[in-house]
């Protein structure tokens, strides 16, 4: 298995490169093979998880050892809590573009849209699997800048101005990150993860290396969008093409940027109170804040990307907290289960509301209008969508037996026995002011009662490929409560907070000692 | 767009074939000096684009010139992944493997397959550069019209 770790940026890449030189010729030929392309990657890392082997494993490029313990190659690094990651970005990706089949159809130059999937697909599994420092930032930016493409799809005045607004965060971002990069590279002389993480532990440096955390984590927080930094995230997500907005809200904003923040504090920086503090305070606030600014908006995509920003702030105090309890000396299964639900929350958020913003897409295909207030009685005439989004309205709005009803259980069980009863409490409040906002949604889009007006415009249930991937994803809202149960979560879930609590670990295998 | 003076046109008659052979020497000579693919492939392109500038947007067919330019990049990419791929495939399971015999430190044909390597950055950024440049010309002909 080792040896298929670059599998996961090769096929994306030869893909994405070959469907622009022949996508243009052999009609058909972009969605059939970027469908292929990300059922056959999901496939690989599902085969890999279900093995039950939670080895990590180092893939050294160019077969470069280390010359006398230190690394000079660039490394990349599978471990559970990557291989959790691959599963979200490439099922993802699978169910987006089976869904992009269809709805792509709306707009010209469908070649250019599965080249650039494909390459924003090939820099997520980068970012996910690279043991390097200046290699994380070259996928990311390969990342964002497909990203950045792809929000400006359309080319309307409005897709255009969303994704210049993002640009230029992003580039703040990108200045950010790379600045960080380079005092840790002129500090310890490595770019390799688990090099500095030798070197730092030896230094007694704090000033230097709390500088570059704080920058590393307003660089990465402008990618995960948290909410002193989420002013992009908005537009860029309601203007992009819905399959889009799926991954860059279900899948962007974690790997690209969540990820790296609980990857590099917890196995390359040391756990520190004052950094655990500030996450957990950033999440607390972007958690309050962006519920009360999605409740007011009626542009149905808008509505769901506020959401986005208030439901990342979930997966931040979980961790957060997790951070905390450690920095303390605390109870450290409390901490991995804290971060459990942190973790379970992210995977079950790729999911929801990945499928809402699939359900917008197909509620725009038909009606053209994202306007909750033009919106009304589709319940008769879409009812898959119509019950596919109440399933998902369910899951975020934590109402049991869908998924998102155990993550919010674990992170507040956690947040009472740690004793951190202010943040048990908020996390309950933003729970239910999500729900009042779903149940708007519902009201407006699906119950209003207004379903003869669309009899003469012939709105009916979207076409098969776009039901299939909402269905799938609807499934996959009742089916990943079944993480709750230990053997399942032990197999899956476990693993991943380990790899993440074990920093020894990862440290030890990438270099290889 | 308009072509420039003759005197222009002439002066950049006589320098072009010199720097597009230029380029070709920092490409093939990446492994060895300074320079390399990127650069070579930029000097590409600068000939391209002086063409364009001295003796205006008629010259060439800009919107079948910027497809082809726009195939011929995606092409360039695919032969450097597919080189990378044959390290895979080859010998150790070694992405980026160098599967060619490294040959003696100085000479043209050394260092294996890395020459491969910056002549398919070469073509790339060539074609990418052209790519851009024709893109904003075409706009700029489109926005005159």
């Amino acid at each position: 298995m080792d040896q298929a770790i670059p599998v996961f940026v090769i096929i994306p890449l030869a893909a994405s490169f070959l469907i622009s030189i022949v996508g243009g010729r052999i009609g058909g030929f972009g969605k059939t093979i970027s469908v292929l392309v990300f059922l056959s990657t999901l496939i690989i890392i599902l085969t890999y998880l279900i093995s039950g082997d939670h080895a990590s494993m180092v893939y050294k490029i160019g077969g470069w050892e280390p010359v006398g313990n230190i690394p000079i190659g660039i490394y990349l690094l599978l471990d559970p809590f990557s291989g959790f990651m691959l599963i979200i970005i490439n099922g993802m990706a699978f169910l987006s573009t089976v869904y992009s089949v269809n709805y792509i159809t709306k707009y010209t130059g469908e070649k250019y849209f599965y080249t650039l999937f494909c390459i924003m697909v090939a820099g997520l599994n980068g970012v996910v699997l690279s043991g390097d420092l200046f290699n994380l930032y070259v996928f990311l930016e390969i990342t964002v800048i497909a990203s950045y493409a792809l929000v400006a799809f359309g080319t309307e005045k409005e897709e255009l101005e969303a994704s210049f607004k993002y640009q230029v965060l992003g580039g703040m971002a990108t200045a950010l990150i790379l600045f960080s990069v380079g005092m840790i590279y002129w500090y310890t002389k490595t770019l390799n993860i688990a090099d500095i993480t030798k070197i730092l532990a030896s230094s007694n440096d704090r000033m230097l290396i709390q500088f570059s955390e704080l920058i590393l984590i307003a660089g990465f927080g402008l990618k995960a969008a948290i909410m002193p930094f989420h002013g992009w995230l908005p537009d860029a997500h309601s203007s992009a093409p819905s399959p889009i907005s799926a991954m860059l809200s279900g899948v962007v904003i974690k790997a690209a940027g969540l990820y790296v923040i609980f990857r590099l504090f917890f196995n390359m920086f040391a756990i520190t109170w004052e950094i655990s503090v500030l996450i957990t305070a950033i999440g607390t606030l972007s958690m309050v804040v962006g519920v009360f600014l999605a409740i007011g908006q009626w542009d149905l995509k808008r509505l769901l990307a506020y959401h986005s920003i208030s439901q990342m702030g979930y997966v931040i105090i979980g961790v957060g907290m997790g951070m905390m309890i450690i920095a303390n000396g605390g109870n450290i299964a409390l901490a991995s289960l804290a971060i459990t639900g942190g973790l379970f929350h992210l995977i079950n958020h790729a999911v929801f509301k990945g499928l809402l913003f699939l359900n917008a897409g197909a509620i725009e295909y038909r009606l053209g209008t994202r306007d909750l207030n033009q919106m009304g009685g589709l319940f008769e005439k879409m009812p898959l969508t119509s019950g596919t989004s109440l399933a998902a309205s369910m899951a975020i709005s934590g109402i049991p037996p869908f998924n998102g009803f155990f993550s919010k259980l674990v992170i507040i069980i956690a947040a009472i026995q740690a004793k951190f009863y202010l943040l048990a409490a908020l996390a309950v409040i933003v729970s239910i002011i999500t729900l009042a906002s779903f149940m708007k949604f519902q009201r407006y889009a699906f119950f209003n009662g207004t379903s003869q007006n669309y009899a003469k415009d012939g709105v009916r249930e979207v076409p098969f490929f776009m039901s299939f991937s909402m269905l799938v994803m609807a499934l996959l809202c009742l089916a990943l409560s079944l993480l709750m149960i230990p053997a399942i979560r032990e197999s899956f879930l476990q693993p991943a907070v380990d790899a993440l609590l074990g920093n020894n670990e990862y440290f030890i295998n990438l270099l290889n000692l | 767009m308009q072509g420039m003076s003759p005197i222009v046109k002439k002066v950049a008659q006589l320098v072009m074939g010199f720097i597009f052979v230029y380029g070709i020497y920092i490409i093939t000579h990446g492994h060895l000096t300074p320079g390399g693919g990127f650069a070579g492939g930029a000097f590409l392109s600068g000939t391209f684009i002086l063409l364009v500038l001295s003796f205006g947007s008629n010259v060439l067919n800009l919107r079948r010139e910027e497809e082809e330019a726009s195939e011929i990049e995606g092409l360039a990419i695919f032969t450097f992944l597919l080189l990378a791929v044959i390290g895979f495939l080859l010998g150790m399971r070694v992405f980026f493997g160098n599967f060619l015999p490294k040959g003696r430190i100085g000479e043209l044909i050394s260092a294996g397959v890395i020459p491969l390597y910056n002549i398919a950055v070469g073509v790339e950024v060539g074609a990418a550069l052209l790519t851009i440049f024709l893109a904003l010309v075409i706009y700029k002909e489109e926005i005159s019209k």
